[in-house]
């Protein structure tokens, strides 16, 4: 199993989803610059967390426009797992291979805490370690991350099971305290239309060491490794 | 050479020189200085960047260790964690520039701080920030604190380096002059560590990072001066800064370190290429030459006396091992900064800088770094103040008093400020803000380093001496109740003016405190910043001294937190209690006074119990800990309820002691623990010649737990967090 995590200019969880990935494959992913034309051989592409180019412009924007988003593109069309997490999903929305946007947080600040996520399909790769239904508690660390989009598009990401996770209680209910980012319909992650593209805002890769307060990321890197071998 | 004809005394006194300070200038030049080089002079000579008021006293802190490999005096102080890994550590200041612009401020305090520690070969692993604001019901303080604090988050967010720890009080001393006190914590290879001595002259000098603009020209003379009612006028001294911009010059020059081009590097911090240049030619005894019109610069038409002091943020300057230059470029251009090489090392001792093909400076590097003033201010000494004897105050119902203490605004969860910073980016952070210290892992071996930032000003407005001993003990006893050893402290001395001979004994009584807790800890001072002039229309902010403390856990697993584990353990108080009241947050918040002596430190009281509390986490004797300090025994008590969701059943108060003086006296040198062997804590105590009791026993009943006090009612842990949160956040609603 072979992983290519993009650095961009500002990434900076690179490390974090690294020290993940390693803890389940026991090998170092390969760091692909941004400026490098093409990625090499993968079988996971991950757009980590961080500050692309600042956040300036718009979350994402400049990135998505960077010289190897082609490449991570044309490898997600041929089916390559490709997964954004924090500022990746904001790129992969920004380069329009996952639908809708995030906006900033309802309390216009950043906010960096413990949050629990309803897992809301294992039929996927990414999810495949959960159980449907199951609520997993890990970190969000983010300003921009109100997902939204047209009433259209949220009901047919809801009607395709396109919806990753969602906001909820420790015990799995929805209510507008516990959307503290304030998404549309509590949407924490989505697919693309085939689930090989999985966006998130939250950060599994946080919680994945019992030293560290929590390890319901775990199985997130054991399913979806699982899944790719 | 440009003459000084126009630079006369009347402009020299303008920028903060002394007629003394002026003529000394002319004779270390023999001339009249132009006004580039009176530029110069006054940015090296101010307080800011010669300590000249203070470093006669801070000379006599103890710097030193077996594991101390650099103290005061560079970037920042270093020490050996074992393993070939070394810590580099350093506080400083931003306060006068966030006062007049907080986010700004913040931000560039936190951008600059990052570069001391990255500039020695460290990767940024920790951040903290010490703030003091004036009364909350002051019309700036909410301006101010937001500010502040947006400005830290996003700064250090960005820059993807954890902000794990730090404090935030309030007191109207600080209405006009708030604190603003960043620290960061590097890991460095002990064998590739960076210093700034220039050495082989001939060596080129590079310019790398961001453009200069004219941005913060003349911000280090500005911190050496107080404010008056017109200090909003100053804001075109304050810098603006490009977190994005570090985040790349941080890598840029890491990715470089790892190659053996760098000969010295120096980031341009206070007095921006000024400081830089001079320090690096003067600890490396050589001259440097400089062509100022290769600098690069964000407008046209800077003169040299703006390029030299100007401090726009994210630039550094280095020098490179002759053929390096090559290798250099193409790193910083990957990056996408600026490299320019811009001038030489020489072997005339003297700094030279060239604009358009003309002399524009020239000035005796040794003379200026030397012969930079040195006083011996004037000091008065305040005598103790008396004590205050619980008895005489009323007896209160005790529960009612903790609930009020709980909701005050320094004691009031400070969680509002620290879910707006990254405090997990990284991936190490094993202990989060909001306990004694943050505890951060540091590499696969398993060790963690703890971290905090600790001051008590309203015991060194008291007494000086023993405000400066507590900060300091409470540093090492907060890294101790973590289950680490401290290392050592890196110290942030904020004080008024020190040309007020009260201010200046204040300054004294707190150096001479921290020196005698320094030694009978073994706690060295490796770095350090001094902020005077914390005046407004002559009002003096609290003495406050800011201590951030580093200790070192060999096994990360066994780090402890406060949060009570279990039900049915026993609660035991380590450490003697006498119920001191003067000058406690008791006596303020509830009596309404601030008066009295503070709590005395018995310093030998102070390493024993420490000493032996480690020894009993390193042998998983204890399931929780916490440090008895602000708000006395029932607040500790009632932090380790809430964090944990546990309550506890408590014995009753001590019959010799009136019982708020027992549940809120301030004595030193106690500490809290959770064990389930309550009978071995005890006998291993009573044989270290450790005072101990229990006090009291976990109990929960979920939702329903409550701290029971005998006698006197009891108070549902959810009360009191319901209490203990709501403050910061409801105010800053207000806004």
């Amino acid at each position: 199993m072979k992983a290519a995590i993009v650095i961009f200019p500002g990434s900076n969880r690179e490390h974090d989803v690294a020290m993940a990935l390693k803890r389940v494959t026991g090998q170092e992913p390969v760091r692909v610059w941004h400026r490098d034309g093409s990625l090499p051989d993968a079988d996971l592409i991950v757009l980590p967390g961080g500050f692309a180019y600042g956040d300036y412009l718009r979350c994402g924007a400049m990135a998505a426009h960077s010289p190897i988003m082609r490449d991570v593109r044309a490898r997600a069309e041929r089916g390559t797992p490709v997964l954004g997490i924090c500022n990746g999903f904001q790129v992969l929305t920004e380069a329009g291979m996952l639908p809708g946007a995030l906006l900033p947080n309802r309390s216009l600040a950043f906010t960096c805490k413990d949050v629990h996520l309803r897992v809301e399909t294992n039929q996927t790769i990414f999810t495949c370690g959960y159980a449907a239904g199951q609520t997993i508690r890990v970190p969000v660390a983010h300003h921009d991350g109100g997902y939204t989009a047209d009433p259209d598009t949220l009901d047919w990401l809801e009607q395709r099971g396109l919806v990753a996770f969602r906001y909820c209680s420790a015990s799995g209910q929805l209510s507008d305290d516990d959307n503290f980012n304030g998404s549309a319909r509590a949407i924490a992650g989505v697919f693309n239309e085939t689930r090989t593209v999985l966006g998130l805002m939250p950060h599994p890769e946080n919680a994945t060491d019992p030293l560290l307060g929590g390890t319901d990321g775990q199985a997130f890197f054991t399913g979806l490794i699982g899944a790719l071998q | 050479m440009t003459g000084g004809s126009n630079v006369t005394p009347a402009l020299a006194a303008e920028h903060g020189l002394s007629a003394e300070e002026f003529d000394r200038a002319i004779a270390i030049l023999g001339r009249t200085p132009n006004l580039t080089e009176l530029g110069i002079f006054s940015a090296m000579w101010s307080e800011h960047c010669s300590y000249k008021s203070s470093k006669v006293w801070l000379k006599t802190l103890p710097t030193t260790g077996p594991r101390v490999i650099c103290g005061p005096g560079e970037n920042a102080g270093i020490v050996d964690i074992g393993d070939g890994e070394a810590v580099i550590f350093k506080i400083e200041s931003h306060n006068h520039p966030s006062f007049i612009e907080p986010y700004q401020g913040a931000a560039t305090g936190v951008g600059g701080i990052l570069r001391d520690v990255f500039t020695m070969g460290a990767r940024p692993i920790a951040m903290l920030n010490s703030l003091r604001f004036g009364s909350p019901d002051h019309p700036k303080t909410r301006h101010l604190l937001g500010g502040v604090v947006a400005g830290i988050g996003g700064y250090g967010n960005c820059v993807g380096v954890p902000t794990v720890g730090g404090e935030c009080q309030f007191h109207p001393a600080y209405n006009g002059n708030i604190l603003v006190n960043a620290m960061c914590v590097g890991l460095a290879r002990a064998d590739r560590i960076f210093y700034s001595a220039a050495a082989g002259p001939g060596n080129l000098v590079i310019y790398v990072g961001a453009k200069t603009g004219r941005d913060g020209i003349h911000g280090a003379t500005m911190a050496s001066a107080e404010f008056g009612a017109d200090a909003g006028e100053m804001r075109p001294t304050v810098q603006v800064g490009d977190p994005f911009t570090e985040k790349l010059l941080i890598e840029a020059c890491l990715e470089l370190m790892e190659t053996d081009a760098i000969v010295a590097i120096q980031d341009m911090g206070a007095a921006g290429l000024t400081s830089s240049a001079v320090e690096m030619a003067g600890k490396g005894g050589l001259g440097i030459e400089l062509h100022l019109d290769r600098v690069p610069v964000r407008e046209a038409g800077m003169t040299p006396y703006e390029i030299m002091l100007s401090e726009s943020q994210e630039r550094m300057l280095m020098i490179l091992a002759p053929g390096s230059e090559d290798l250099a470029r193409r790193v910083f251009e990957k990056w996408e900064l600026d490299f320019a090489v811009i001038g030489r090392v020489t072997e005339t001792g003297r700094l030279v800088l060239r604009m358009h093909g003309e002399t524009a400076a020239e000035i005796p590097v040794g003379p200026l770094v030397t012969e930079a003033p040195l006083y011996q201010r004037p000091y008065t000494r305040r005598g103790p103040l008396p004590d205050i004897d619980p008895a005489a105050l009323a007896d209160r119902d005790p529960l009612d008093c903790l609930r009020r203490l709980m909701a005050c605004p320094d004691l009031a969860s400070k969680r509002w400020i620290w879910e707006q910073y990254d405090h997990l980016v990284q991936g190490n952070t094993v202990k989060r803000p909001g306990g004694d210290a943050a505890v951060i892992r540091v590499s696969d071996s398993g060790k963690a380093l703890a971290v905090k930032t600790d001051a008590t000003p309203r015991y060194c407005r008291a007494d000086p001496e023993r405000g400066g001993m507590q900060a300091v003990a409470e540093s090492w006893r907060n890294l101790t109740a973590v289950g680490a050893l401290p290392l050592a402290l890196t110290d942030n001395m904020n004080f008024g003016n020190p040309e007020k001979p009260e201010i200046m004994g204040e300054f004294v009584g707190v150096i001479e405190g921290m020196r005698q807790a320094c030694l009978a800890l073994d706690y060295p001072v490796v770095s350090g910043n001094v902020s005077l002039y914390n005046e407004t229309s002559g009002s003096a902010i609290l003495p406050t001294p800011v201590i951030g403390g580093v200790g070192l856990i060999a096994d990360a697993a066994k780090a402890i937190d406060l949060a009570l584990k279990r039900d049915g353990d026993a609660l035991i108080l380590i450490g003697d209690t006498l119920g001191h009241l003067g000058a406690s947050l008791y006596l303020r918040e509830i009596e309404t006074r601030e008066d009295g002596p503070p709590p005395p430190v018995d310093l030998a009281a102070e390493k024993c119990h420490g000493d032996f509390l480690r020894g009993l986490i390193e042998q998983r004797l204890v399931a929780a800990c916490h440090d008895v300090s602000d708000g006395g025994l029932l607040v500790a008590i009632a932090e380790m309820a809430m964090a944990g969701s546990r309550g506890v059943a408590l014995d009753p108060a001590p019959s010799a002691l009136p019982r708020n003086a027992w549940w809120f006296g301030e004595d030193q040198a106690r500490y809290l623990v959770e064990t389930d062997d309550p009978d071995r804590l005890l006998t291993l105590a009573q044989q270290a010649g450790v005072p101990a009791r229990r006090i009291g026993t976990v109990r929960s009943d979920g939702s329903a737990a409550e701290l029971t006090l005998s006698g006197a009612g009891a108070i549902s842990v959810t009360e009191l967090r319901a209490a203990n949160e709501a403050w910061l956040p409801g105010y800053m609603a207000q806004g």
